[in-house]
């Protein structure tokens, strides 16, 4: 098990020069889990590589929400069938080079 | 060192507008961004050229310099000279490149023509590591030898040395996470992770499939006729196997637990199927054809 720690909204606020708005909207489309411990809201660490890809698809991309949604099911579908893609290949390889 | 043409990277005419540029970026970006097409490489080097001709158009001075000295380039010291703001030092965003292909995605790569004119400096919103740290892909190249039996191995990542133990029955293909080791974080963020691939190659005679092994072995035809005790070659060592009588050519024979380790269980075992390959005798003694004569007659023709 990781070791988990927080970063608070804010901090993500300004180091990525995002709107807290912003990382509530991902929340509140169940893209990311936001943790509130006293009254602060946090970001788990271990999320926050997600978390930058959201980002970059928004401002760099200008995808929307339901876009950001849609993208993180279709590159979950394409991880398994990469893998899917590398154990067929890694069977192949038995009927290669004989 | 040759001159790129941003203008025909980004599918635009010299005299775009910046929000032509805007568009044209957003719409090659869309398609060929590295979060949008993870684990092709192709894909993130187009978006290298697509990035830094957007660092260039976008920008209006780096634009009139590029329109001005783009295809005289090597005369573009001189506009420096001229009392124009001088690049922002020459240090690249790529990561320290460990064995293999280099880190994810950073946006920092830029071309020598790049570098040449603008010192290669990076001022994309994305493009320097704000908080947490770059993650490293690298892919660990190995034989299909070394990864039968669990093997530590120290790595130098980024000027560190990392020990890894690698696990016996490791997949060609597979990455592990190794958390914590990527590029470091900046501002009190934390560091990225290092994604270790393994490219395993398989230059023995035994073929992987999981955790069982596949090979050939010859058999000879008495032992294939009358049956008896045979020696077969095994991944680690030899097996002694009792082969029956009448046994046929491309019969295949399973050996339980002779297989690949299997990934992360300790002393478990796939299987080895050997196909035995039946040699016919060659260069037969007078003596020896006659009792091949011998042994035709008494079969009835073809049955």
């Amino acid at each position: 098990m990781e070791n988990e720690s927080l970063i608070s909204l804010q901090e993500i606020s300004t180091r990525y020069e995002v709107e807290i708005s912003f990382l509530h909207s991902l929340a509140d489309y169940g893209l990311v889990e936001i943790t509130e411990v006293e009254a602060t809201h946090y970001v788990k660490d271990q999320h926050l590589k997600d978390l930058e890809k959201m980002i970059r698809l928004h401002y760099d991309l200008d995808i929307n929400m339901a876009g950001i949604d849609a993208i993180g099911h279709l590159l979950q579908r394409m991880d398994t069938l990469h893998d899917e893609l590398m154990v067929l290949k890694n069977r192949l390889r038995r009927y290669e080079g004989d | 060192m040759e001159f790129v043409d941003y203008y025909k990277i980004l599918e635009l005419k010299s005299d775009a507008s910046d929000e032509d540029v805007k568009k044209a970026y957003r719409r090659l970006a869309r398609k060929f961004h590295p979060d949008l097409n993870p684990n092709d490489q192709a894909a993130k080097r187009k978006f290298q050229e697509i990035n830094e001709a957007n660092q260039v158009l976008s920008d209006p001075e780096k634009r009139k310099k590029y329109d001005t000295y783009g295809k005289d380039w090597k005369h573009a010291e001189e506009y420096e000279k001229a009392g124009h703001r001088p690049g922002a030092g020459r240090q690249a965003g790529a990561q320290g490149q460990p064995f293999g292909s280099g880190g994810d995605f950073s946006g920092g790569d830029f071309s020598d023509f790049f570098a040449s004119m603008f010192g290669g400096e990076a001022q994309g919103r994305r493009s320097a590591v704000k908080f947490r740290g770059q993650d490293v892909q690298a892919e660990l190249h190995l034989e299909l030898k070394d990864v039968y039996t669990t093997q530590k191995q120290t790595l130098t990542v980024n000027g560190k040395n990392i020990r890894l133990t690698i696990p016996a029955g490791v997949e060609n293909g597979q990455t592990i996470k190794i958390s914590g080791h990527g590029g470091p974080g900046a501002n009190g963020g934390p560091p990225g992770d290092l994604y270790i691939t393994f490219s395993i190659a398989n230059h023995s005679r035994f073929k992987r499939e999981g955790n069982d092994l596949y090979t050939h072995a010859d058999l000879d035809l008495y032992t294939a006729v009358l049956g008896g005790e045979v020696t077969l070659d095994s991944f680690d060592g030899q097996v002694k196997v009792m082969i029956k009588p009448e046994t046929a050519s491309g019969m295949k024979v399973k050996l339980k637990g002779k297989g690949f380790p299997v990934y992360k269980q300790e002393n478990k075992f796939g299987d080895l199927y050997v196909t035995l390959e039946i040699k016919i005798p060659t260069n037969l003694s007078e003596k020896e054809k006659e009792l091949f004569g011998e042994l035709s007659k008494i079969r009835s023709h073809g049955k």
